[in-house]
């Protein structure tokens, strides 16, 4: 019953959402609102779940004085900080409740936007130096690839003067036919994978997602 | 070690100093680069140009603030043109951080209309934007697929309220708008894969004209959807902001960062030209 019981609401659900996604009816849609709300209780309980879950790690790093347990300490501030001021646990700071609020917008225009530019800037250096030692020209595809690279990332290059013109169409070219060939053979056998895998859920074949007990 | 094997082994830390300088420096010296506009940005241009005033857009502003160097130019050129036209912009925000992004541009942009400004020799008025009139902020729900296919049935499914609390049906612009249907044309601005969701649950089940705005490293992944016809426009990183500020004629922070991406651009690609240097002659060395 352990396993029989879920492999029946998989079969059961997958199958009605199939019909449901080609069933243009008010039953249908009903459906679809019915079960979409359930999706949104289900995905509740992960919140509720995540949320606890990165309090106790956090709580436990600094009980234990575990390494960076400081940066534990700002990671529940900063919780409980935008918890209280998007709910208005202390009423109007600095006036507008709610997601207008004062600290609300600015802890997230003045920490939270900086924090997460300033990591992703950092990804330029990154990608300047992983690009230095890795385009080799070691063999004649390594030498292929390096060469399309460059062109791409020259096309728009104003300094090469009427060469510009040129590289601009090349990587036109290359984007558009041996790109786009390659990117549509692997979408459309993503896109076959996804529906094999999801009949074979459907069906019980894939058991995977139950566990081993 | 000669020099030829030096040069295959720079440092990184010579690699981040140098490109951390000519970043700083271009970024000092003010001097304008040449932006040459392609096709797939211009058809997003010239579709919200021929929309008429009280037509409605959707405008998804997928994306958090580590993109947001890329994608916000887009959405400020974009919601300012066609605020400019009088026209109204239906927002959602269906990543995390999204509705701070969104929250930001609203206001950045509601601030920017209350200044004359010409743009490609047309004098727009000031006016003010206002809420529940002008556009409408739906917000964030988690599974974007589920709300981009619910919101095809009838926006009010997955967003009873607005972003700020407010029945929808209560709010004026949103009289007589059920869905998509209504929309002249969906434009995603994404950092995320939200796009793909945009592209299965949205465009292919529902139809509407949709546009992409994404990040550089993202945009060869969909010209596959723009050459199929179910895409029919797409911006690439600050390039492809840059383009749209300059069709616009509305010069913003894309523009002006185009001459340090060039230029950070070019040291990227002169350490590879130094390391293949180095490496072709090592190789011709050793085999003699």
């Amino acid at each position: 019953m352990k396993r029989q019981i879920p492999l029946a609401l998989v079969f059961f659900f997958g199958v009605l959402m199939i019909i449901q996604y080609f069933v243009p009816h008010e039953a249908s849609e009903w459906t679809f609102e019915f079960l979409m709300d359930w999706i949104y209780i289900i995905g509740i309980f992960a919140l509720a779940l995540g949320i606890w879950s990165l309090v106790k790690v956090s709580w436990d790093k600094i009980r234990l004085r575990r390494e960076n347990w400081q940066y534990a300490i700002v990671t529940l501030l900063g919780l409980v900080a935008m918890i209280c001021f998007g709910f208005d646990y202390f009423r109007n700071v600095f006036n507008a409740a709610g997601l207008q609020n004062f600290m609300f917008r600015h802890f997230f225009d003045y920490i939270m936007i900086p924090i997460q530019s300033t990591m992703f800037s950092l990804l330029a250096f990154f990608i300047a130096s992983a690009s230095y030692r890795a385009f080799r020209a070691r063999s004649l595809l390594a030498s292929l690839l390096l060469l399309a690279a460059l062109i791409v990332m020259i096309r728009f290059n104003p300094y090469f003067g009427p060469l510009t013109a040129y590289l601009e169409q090349t990587a036109s070219w290359l984007l558009n036919v041996p790109n786009l060939a390659a990117k549509r053979a692997i979408v459309i056998g993503v896109g076959l994978g996804m529906v094999a895998t999801a009949l074979k859920v459907i069906l019980g074949i894939e058991r995977a997602y139950l566990g081993k007990d | 070690m000669n020099i030829f094997e030096r040069m295959m082994s720079v440092d990184r830390r010579w690699v981040f100093l140098f490109l951390a300088l000519v970043c700083v420096l271009t970024y000092k010296v003010d001097f304008e680069v040449e932006v040459r506009v392609t096709d797939e940005v211009r058809k997003i241009y010239n579709f919200i140009d021929t929309l008429k005033p009280g037509d409605y857009i959707f405008v998804a502003i997928d994306y958090d603030p580590n993109s947001l160097a890329e994608l916000h130019p887009m959405t400020y050129a974009i919601v300012e043109q066609a605020w400019r036209k009088n026209m109204k912009i239906v927002f959602t925000a269906l990543s995390q951080n999204g509705p701070g992004m969104a929250d930001q541009a609203i206001r950045d942009i509601s601030d920017s209309l209350k200044l004359v400004k010409t743009y490609n020799g047309i004098t727009y008025p000031t006016r003010d934007i206002v809420n529940g009139i002008d556009y409408i902020f739906l917000g964030y729900k988690p599974y974007p697929a589920l709300v981009i296919a619910g919101m095809g049935q009838n926006f009010r499914l997955p967003f009873p309220t607005d972003y700020y609390g407010t029945p929808l049906d209560s709010l004026p612009m949103m009289r007589g708008i059920q869905n998509y249907n209504q929309m002249k044309c969906v434009i995603d601005i994404s950092g995320t894969s939200g796009i793909d969701m945009w592209i299965a649950y949205g465009q292919t089940r529902y139809g509407f004209p949709l546009a992409l705005g994404l990040t550089g490293v993202m945009a060869a992944d969909y010209y596959p959807y723009l050459n199929s016809g179910q895409v029919f426009g797409m911006m690439g990183g600050i390039l492809g902001a840059a383009q749209y500020e300059k069709l616009a004629d509305n010069a913003g922070s894309a523009l002006d960062m185009m001459r340090i991406q060039l230029y950070a651009h070019m040291v990227i690609i002169l350490f590879i030209i130094i390391g293949n240097i180095g490496f072709l002659v090592s190789r011709r060395a050793k085999n003699q």
